[in-house]
């Protein structure tokens, strides 16, 4: 396992993240030295252990399917980047 | 009348009781502080204005018989807190102007209780770092400083800001965060209590999300007793927070002071690391002294998963933060730069707004999870992680508690881990383990090293078992009478 320049480009396409060319390989050396790191997690036997997903034992409690809140554009429009009338001004995204 | 800030938040709460002053008075006493100390980076945004407008309310409730818990208390705010109508960055340039409609439970859980906000607290950008100097802000700079030194050290991080303005006296007591120690290492680094409760005590409602199977709010302040009020008032449970427990909060401050006999104290041997200074083991064994001659019974324990905790915590956080941080795309809130199309517009704003580690666990998390390593790094992780809770699991069968340092070195200068990612993930290496456990976690002031730094001891406890921490940790306090406080430089 390593982090080439091509697997960084990859991972930085998909966090949507611009990532400057000429920092490409340094990042590479960066992450590979965390990876390699970690890699010692492969000595712990985890056979038949179960993933630990939550530190909280208690069932997801349920509720009713209502609105609590709500009908106040303002506020949810409040920090916009862009705005127009009640909505977000965002780029184009059909063609 | 003798420097208010010089008070505990006890007796704070105490003279404004007794009418010895007012909120007003107690509050300007602060303002004034933070002032001076501008040189110190604790605050990224003050607000006299709004806490003495408090503070007059919180006055004229006294005056009528109203007062709450912490009626008239100036307290500082770690900016990962929203706080309605007034800005909250999490340290970062991509929501350096965010202003929340809204405010977290935590702090509406202060004001409820008549408590006086005095501004938001520095910290590192997202709460991603252990010495401050992610934050888009700068560095918070350590009141304390190595005796005859003048080098700016380290608050610790990432609740460095709220560690330095209790350190120095600019707020009685502040909220705080730990993700894998954000609270308990700034604490040791700075000679101030932290706890961090058991995962689902505070909701995390409100709270910029780093982790969020692993964050947890949690107070800093002077002594155990004042952390107790604190966690007492910050804590409760939150329909809105779907993992917030469904429990009563206790009275924390009624387990300050009470005995420790008979309790039996697990001392892990793993968490005896090659290269801790003699300084910090010394310490170490003078703690377990302490509670053995307060009455504790000290029982050896095996923690065998230790060493893995760092790297399984390296792979969970970055995961769930690279799911969680997906959501500042620039187009709701926060920081836009248009780009070509959405695409671009997507990429440039995030690689502007965010700081190069966040930008760096960004790229980690989205590595784990990506297709064909998903198994190899992150369920492997979640494994390791049921592998250390289980640790716990059976260290309980022998022990009501654990005693152990809680960074693995004093207070470092500014500059001196920032080359070295792996090397600045190491301080956490004691403290990280709880927050996979989801336990609960206090780091109490035990002694200074030979620099005249401060030093910190860490006790561990059983899940929703605060209110023993809370015993032990003034068991600790009061044999260790800690009583030193920074020189003031600034």
């Amino acid at each position: 396992m390593t982090i080439d320049a091509a697997t960084v480009r990859k991972v930085a396409r998909l966090a949507r993240l611009a990532q400057p060319e000429e920092t490409v390989e340094q990042l590479a050396r960066e992450l590979n030295g965390i990876m390699a790191w970690i890699e010692q997690l492969s000595e712990v036997d985890t056979d038949g252990v179960e993933p630990m997903t939550s530190a909280v034992h208690t069932p997801l409690p349920m509720r009713e399917d209502v609105v609590t809140e709500g009908g106040d554009p303002d506020v949810v429009l409040s920090n916009a980047p862009r705005r127009s009338g009640d909505f977000f001004v965002v780029p184009k995204v059909v063609e | 009348m003798s420097d208010l800030t010089n008070l505990t938040l006890k007796t704070a709460l105490d003279g404004l009781s007794a009418k010895a002053f007012s909120s007003v008075e107690l509050t300007r006493a602060h303002v004034e502080a933070i002032e001076a100390a501008r040189a110190l980076n604790a605050f990224v945004l003050e607000t006299p204005d709004k806490a003495l407008e408090m503070a007059r309310a919180s006055d004229a409730r006294r005056a009528a018989g109203t007062a709450g818990s912490l009626d008239g208390a100036p307290l500082g705010i770690k900016d990962l807190f929203c706080t309605k109508g007034v800005r909250a960055t999490a340290g970062s340039k991509i929501i350096g102007e965010f202003v929340p409609p809204y405010e977290s439970t935590v702090t509406a859980n202060l004001w409820r209780d008549g408590a006086v906000m005095l501004g938001k607290l520095n910290m590192d950008e997202f709460a991603m770092g252990s010495s401050n100097e992610t934050s888009a802000w700068g560095p918070v700079i350590n009141p304390w400083r190595k005796a005859g030194g003048n080098a700016q050290l380290t608050p610790g991080g990432s609740s460095g800001g709220s560690a330095a303005a209790v350190a120095a006296q600019l707020c009685l007591g502040a909220t705080a965060t730990d993700t894998g120690g954000s609270i308990r290492q700034p604490a040791a680094f700075t000679g101030t209590v932290g706890i961090k409760p058991t995962y689902g005590r505070c909701s995390r409602w409100g709270v910029v999300a780093f982790a969020s199977s692993l964050d947890q709010a949690g107070p800093m302040a002077r002594t155990v007793e004042d952390a107790a009020i604190l966690l007492t008032s910050m804590a409760g449970h939150d329909p809105k927070d779907s993992t917030s427990l469904p429990i009563e909060t206790p009275d924390f401050a009624a387990f300050v002071g009470k005995s420790v006999k008979g309790l039996r104290i697990g001392v892990p041997r793993e968490y005896r690391v090659d290269g801790m200074p003699a300084e910090i083991d010394a310490l170490w064994e003078q703690g377990i002294a302490w509670l053995k001659d307060a009455g504790c019974e000290i029982v050896e324990v095996s923690l065998p998963h230790t060493k893995y905790a760092l790297p399984a915590y390296y792979i969970v956080a970055p995961a769930e933060a690279s799911s969680n941080l997906a959501r500042y795309d620039g187009m709701r809130y926060g920081l836009r730069v248009e780009g070509q199309n959405l695409t671009d517009t997507y990429e440039k704003s995030r690689a502007a707004g965010f700081g190069a580690e966040v930008r760096r666990r960004i790229l980690i998390g989205t590595y784990v999870l990506s297709a064909g390593y998903y198994d190899a790094y992150y369920l492997k992780a979640l494994k390791v992680r049921r592998r250390i809770a289980d640790d716990f699991d059976r260290a309980w069968e022998t022990c009501d508690a654990l005693l152990t340092p809680t960074a693995p070195s004093a207070a470092f200068q500014l500059g001196e881990n920032s080359d070295d990612p792996v090397a600045m993930y190491l301080n956490d290496i004691f403290t990280v383990t709880v927050n996979l456990a989801g336990l609960p976690g206090m780091s109490v002031p035990a002694g200074l090293d030979a620099a005249g730094l401060p030093l910190g001891l860490q006790l561990i406890g059983r899940a929703l078992d605060e209110g023993t921490l809370f015993s032990l940790g003034g068991a600790l306090e009061k044999a260790a009478n800690f009583q030193a406080k920074p020189t003031k430089w600034w």
